[in-house]
């Protein structure tokens, strides 16, 4: 560990880092652009130029690696003046007009020229104007103000995986932007804003509505996916302006996905409810909540006494709070059914032993030197895993894959086995089959089960070798694995797979409480229905908790069906959604921004937060709308006084003792695929949840598009139908009618359709047979 | 021994042949002996150093580095892939040789470039050509052809065991190319800019692997200095200044053209080659060593010899041995603006004092030709200057300043006629 001295103060570090590193643990501030912790080292803005003894210029303090007994200034009056030098070039053509800069306050550029820059400029020559760059609906660009650092290129590069953004152009003349005019489109792409140092790049839709100065800034974790990215709410006159990240380098690192970033725009559009709503002779009125909950609550108490219990069918989002989800349980349970479920896109509706987790920390995917991943769009689905997944490529990992497309993943993928969905199982045999004949032990009755299974392809004969090799694995099942109707046998598989390499077994759990949701059991009980059956053989009566069945169901078209067809169904939502064509109530609660609650994300780390705002109208948080319906059905053990105290008897001290990835026993059957075509139905990134499928600005974003029809070219010439042309997706009795696009990533047989979708609710099966034609 | 004849001529002398760039021409008069008797000797790469160490033959890009010791750096036995660079990116205003070199004499850089990757542990060798010159590119492509039919490139040269070949990569006419490792960045099919250094080429270059870049007429020394010892090349010039050089002689004289003579010749002999200044002129000033160089005046051009140290002296640089001339017609205000318009323009924008300085130079030079100028703008030019130099990634910030610093050191009364009178002192 050499020895260095800077600013007089000796420190020991750790040869290979940089005069900065060693200037941040000796608590030094050096002015900086172009470094950022997270990206590679540019040392091009030059702002960090300090003086180091015995060298005749100053030097990069980003650049310039240690040396034993290096002696350092960084306040020099070399240091100093190489410092103003280079403020001083930054500002002569930047504009000097900080009161009409949307970064005004929180400018770096702004804040270092306080201490290192002139107090008038000396410069009188014409100045630079750039071109503005249209990247999109989310981020606005300010070009003139750029200042060079390429940080937004690196993160392109580095992180994102995706080169957007270049600089063409050379000296003066260089430019950032899309290279061939396009919008940035990569689901990290705001991640760019905060990276940015000056006003080049903001956020579009914040965009003159707020000073910074005068934003409250209030904690809280990201109610999406299941990552539980920590964010920072910024609060003016009780609304919610805007959404960075939260640092948290065991989670989202500095990052977020745009997903987190922009969804707030929701919170505050005319799509929220706010107002409890009756249906009367089929029109809807604004009622009082007393009026209204009393409704509910000898409504269901009706349909409980002439029907049963088992009538009633209770569908929770889990975007929901452990607290909402644990009171809701408490309720459905205390009115008796036990068809209860937050699995909404889920066939199977087979329960665990324990909650199904990541089986790991998130931090841990970066030390991964072999993963499998099936069944996971990652890229859309945790946007962030995925990138931590891409960094591990970098450092060497072997990912491999097994999918219905061969997307780009924007990293290295060392094999993938593409099939139809149900040719997964006969995937994953064929790979623990490889291992077999490699001298794995599969354990006796998966062992067996393989000897049905007869060729097995290169692909996984490189899959099972790269799982054999290596030291830290994991073999991590996605989305789509969990939404398969034989997800049960897939874990089974998967899991002998695991054993057998020494993998660890992990879910990627879909939304920001998947995991709470499972630890509250928001499940079936034992006599109970999942959602797929309480939708495909109808309830009497559907008590929804942030639900939107008739979208997200496995089964949209089912799930339109049984809610139209209901005698009574209750919404408890933020929203004004499609509840307003089948529901009789509709009761407004707070998002997550006007609540306190806690999510437990993937890694099974539970993260409370308070609201950062006051209900929007009349709506209150679903916790305390929860607590009047049980006490108003007089079932016991609803008083609560605040949500802490809901999640002491929601959550044990030990609740962690409740993941456990151990598959439930499953024959091995089903090992060849059926015939025909199959869909692959993943949901859009921007259909998420209730909250998300609101944000304007995500919703103009081309990952919002209207839904395509992913097929193969054999089979577009086959049904003869030219790119861009309408086809008809028929599954079941419903159908819909969209434009054809290739993609010859996608499996044989395989058809791509979103699924959660307007556009495609009519649908049925997210991964079940489909027929296509010409329109 | 008569100067620019074959007696000094290390580069040019296939000049006085006809088909002077053939194989059959430079093997007739003792190419790729050299080549052969390495092979066939397998001389150690220390002994190659070491004579190239003695001929103390600097390198003639511009930077004068010795070249045997920069060959010394190389971890020539560390396992894997490394290269050997040839730098023809001649994009330095007044420089117009080693275009001459590829075009005259390419198998005599062939040779030097394969002894150069025996010596370094190479396996494979790129010749960077500046965009402007396509001719010159066809014919090192012809070269290359040639030896390769006969043997001399490529899989088991000369019967020897041992493989090497060479490519040739033809740049896009950015000046910033010419800085090694933005040439490096532009070979791997990246937008030129230079890298940061540490780490050096030597053990970070092309591909992330070993490399050694040297220029052109730097490379094609070497087969002389093999075949007639470093002694006698060191002979040729002066001590710590081997060997001939080429001087591209450009402006007011003559006979404008490419000069090879030894190294310590007196510039006035150079001029007189070069058929003195423009007849009925005076000499005014001289750029010695290319358009970074900063001007000297015909004062102390005419009390120098043309060599790295005495130039150096005289508070310039011999730099690629471009000398351009200016008589007493020149307007030094219009000469600077010119200059200064260039670094402007070329500067690959990557870091901050150079794309922001240069343009803030070039702005007030041109001012001041445009009768614009501010008594304080001299300072000003100075000011800036020292904030370039010395804070930037690679030298183009401290080439921009060098023309700057030194026309209005030297001609600060012209300038300041300029902004006084808002017109030009010379011919008024």
């Amino acid at each position: 560990m050499p020895l260095i001295e800077i600013d007089g103060k000796e420190i020991e570090i750790a040869a290979g880092s940089t005069v900065m590193d060693a200037a941040h643990q000796a608590g030094i501030t050096i002015p900086h652009f172009c470094y950022h912790k997270k990206l590679s080292i540019a040392a091009s803005c030059r702002m960090c130029l300090v003086e180091v003894e015995k060298s005749p210029k100053p030097l990069p303090a980003c650049a310039t690696p240690v040396t034993e007994g290096m002696k350092v200034m960084t306040r020099s009056p070399k240091a100093i003046a190489a410092q103003q030098g280079v403020m001083e070039f930054l500002l002569i053509n930047h504009p000097l007009d900080c009161p009409i800069c949307d970064q005004g306050g929180e400018c770096q550029l702004q804040d270092i020229a306080v201490g290192y820059g002139g107090s008038a400029s000396r410069y009188s020559e014409p100045k630079r104007v750039v071109k503005e760059k249209d990247l999109g609906p989310l981020i606005a660009t300010d070009m003139t103000r750029c200042i060079h650092c390429s940080r937004c290129v690196r993160f392109g590069q580095e992180i994102a995986g995706l080169m957007e953004l270049g600089m063409p152009g050379r000296g003066e003349h260089m430019e950032v932007m899309p290279y061939l005019e396009t919008q940035v489109s990569h689901e990290l792409s705001g991640n760019v804003i905060e990276l940015c140092p000056v006003g080049a790049l903001t956020s579009k839709p914040f965009r003159y509505s707020a000073r910074s100065w005068e934003l409250s800034r209030r904690k809280s974790v990201s109610p999406h996916d299941g990552l539980g990215a920590n964010i920072q709410v910024h609060v003016k006159n009780n609304r919610v302006m805007r959404v960075v990240p939260l640092e948290n380098e065991a989670i989202n690192e500095c990052w977020i996905a745009d997903r987190d970033r922009y969804s707030y725009e929701a919170l505050n559009s005319d799509a929220r409810l706010t107002s409890p709503l009756l249906k009367e002779n089929g029109h809807w009125r604004e009622a009082g909540w007393q009026e209204a909950l009393e409704h509910v609550a000898t409504r269901l108490a009706q349909i409980r006494e002439s029907k049963g219990a088992a009538a009633i069918g209770a569908l929770a989002s889990p975007h929901q709070t452990v607290e909402e989800l644990y009171l809701f349980t408490k309720l459905m349970r205390g009115l008796g059914t036990e068809n209860i479920d937050h699995r909404l896109a889920r066939a199977d509706a087979t329960v665990g032993a324990g909650a199904r987790w990541l089986g790991m920390a998130i931090a841990d995917l970066n030390r991964l030197d072999r993963v499998l991943l099936v069944g996971a769009t990652i890229r859309k689905e945790q946007p962030l895993i995925a990138q931590r997944l891409r960094q591990a490529v970098k450092r060497g990992a072997q990912l491999n894959v097994l999918h219905a497309a061969g997307d780009d993943l924007l990293c290295k993928v060392n094999a993938r086995l593409i099939g139809k969905p149900s040719a997964w199982l006969n995937g994953l045999g064929q790979i623990a089959r490889a291992m077999q004949e490699a001298g794995a032990d599969l354990g006796t009755d998966v062992g067996a089960a393989l000897a049905a299974i007869s060729g097995v392809s290169d692909h996984a004969r490189a899959i099972a070798a790269s799982l054999m090799s290596g030291e830290q694995k994991a073999v991590l099942l996605g989305e789509l694995a969990q939404n398969h109707p034989a997800a049960t046998q897939l874990h089974t598989l998967a899991q002998a797979i695991a054993v057998a390499s020494g993998a660890t077994l992990g879910f990627l759990a879909p939304a920001a409480n998947s995991v709470g949701a499972q630890l509250v059991g928001v499940l079936p009980g034992p006599e109970g229905l999942g959602t797929h059956a309480m939708l495909a053989e109808p309830r009497s009566a559907y008590v929804l908790l942030g639900a939107e069945p008739e979208l997200d169901a496995y089964d949209a078209a089912a799930a339109n069906a049984a809610l139209r067809g209901a005698e009574f169904v209750v919404a408890l939502t933020a929203f004004k959604t499609d509840a307003q064509d089948y529901a009789d109530v509709l009761l407004p609660i707070s998002p997550f921004t006007e609540t306190a609650g806690s999510f437990v994300n993937l890694e099974g780390r539970a993260q409370s937060f308070h609201g950062v705002v006051k209900p929007l109208g009349e709506a209150r948080p679903a916790w305390k709308v929860l607590r009047v319906l049980g006490n108003l059905l007089s079932l016991g053990g609803f008083d609560y006084d605040n949500a802490e105290a809901v999640r002491g008897d929601a959550l044990a001290a030990d609740f962690a003792a409740g993941l456990n990835n151990t598959p439930v026993a499953a024959a091995l059957e089903g090992l060849m695929p059926g015939d025909g075509l199959e869909r692959v139905a993943e949901t859009p990134p921007y259909q998420l949840d209730p909250v998300v499928r609101r944000s304007h600005a995500l919703q103009a974003t081309v990952d919002a598009g209207v839904p395509v029809v992913w097929i193969g070219s054999e089979l577009l010439t086959g049904l003869g139908i030219a790119e861009g042309g309408m086809v008809r997706v028929r599954q079941g009795g419903g159908e819909a009618i969209l434009p054809a696009r290739r993609d010859d990533r996608l499996a044989i047989d395989t058809v791509r359709v979103a699924a959660a979708h307007p556009l495609t609710a009519t649908l049925g099966a997210r991964l079940g047979p489909v027929s296509v034609e010409k329109v | 021994m008569s100067l620019n004849t074959p007696d000094t001529q290390v580069c040019l002398w296939t000049l006085q042949h006809s088909e002077s760039a053939s194989l059959a021409t430079y093997t007739a008069n003792g190419g790729y002996e050299a080549l052969k008797k390495i092979l066939a000797e397998k001389t150690p790469a220390e002994a190659i150093i070491a004579e190239v160490k003695t001929s103390a033959l600097r390198g003639r890009g511009g930077a004068g580095f010795p070249t045997g010791l920069k060959w010394s750096f190389m971890p020539r036995n560390f396992p894997g892939d490394k290269y050997v660079v040839c730098n023809t990116d001649e994009g330095e205003p007044g420089t117009f040789k080693d275009r001459d070199i590829i075009r005259f004499n390419p198998h005599q850089l062939i040779e030097g470039m394969i002894i150069a990757g025996y010596t370094l542990g190479a396996k494979a060798g790129y010749n960077y050509i500046h965009g402007e010159i396509f001719e010159e590119y066809q014919s090192w492509e012809r070269a290359l052809e040639e030896a390769r039919a006969a043997g001399l490139l490529g899989r088991d040269i000369l019967g020897s065991g041992w493989d090497f070949d060479l490519h040739a990569h033809q740049g896009y006419g950015a000046y910033i190319c010419g800085e090694e490792t933005a040439l490096l960045e532009s070979i791997e099919g990246k937008k030129g800019q230079p890298r940061f250094k540490p780490p050096f080429p030597a053990s970070y270059g092309l591909y992330g692997k070993p490399t050694t870049i040297n220029n052109t007429e730097t490379l094609a020394s070497i087969p002389w200095i093999m075949r007639h010892g470093g002694q006698a090349f060191l002979e040729l010039g002066k001590p710590n200044n081997g060997g001939s050089k080429i001087f591209s002689i450009s402006g007011h004289v003559n006979k404008p053209g490419n000069y090879e003579i030894p190294l310590g010749t007196p510039f006035a002999d150079l001029l007189e080659m070069a058929g003195g200044v423009r007849t009925g002129h005076t000499l005014k000033a001289v750029i010695p060593g290319g358009s970074s160089a900063p001007v000297l005046t015909a004062e102390a051009m005419m009390a120098c010899t043309m060599d790295f140290d005495s130039v150096a002296r005289a508070g310039s640089m011999l730099g690629s041995g471009a000398v351009i001339v200016m008589d007493d017609s020149v307007c030094m205000v219009k000469a600077l603006e010119r200059l200064s318009y260039f670094y402007f323009e070329e500067s690959c924008g990557q870091c901050t004092p150079c794309r922001e300085g240069t343009g803030w130079l070039y702005r007030i030079v041109h001012r001041i030709e445009h009768g614009q100028g501010r008594p304080e703008d001299l300072d000003e030019l100075l000011r800036i200057g020292k904030n370039i130099g010395g804070n930037t990634i690679c030298a183009l910030g401290e080439a921009a300043v060098g023309p700057v610093a030194s026309f209005v050191k030297h001609f600060r009364k012209e300038f300041e006629y300029h902004i006084e009178n808002k017109r030009c002192m010379v011919g008024s």
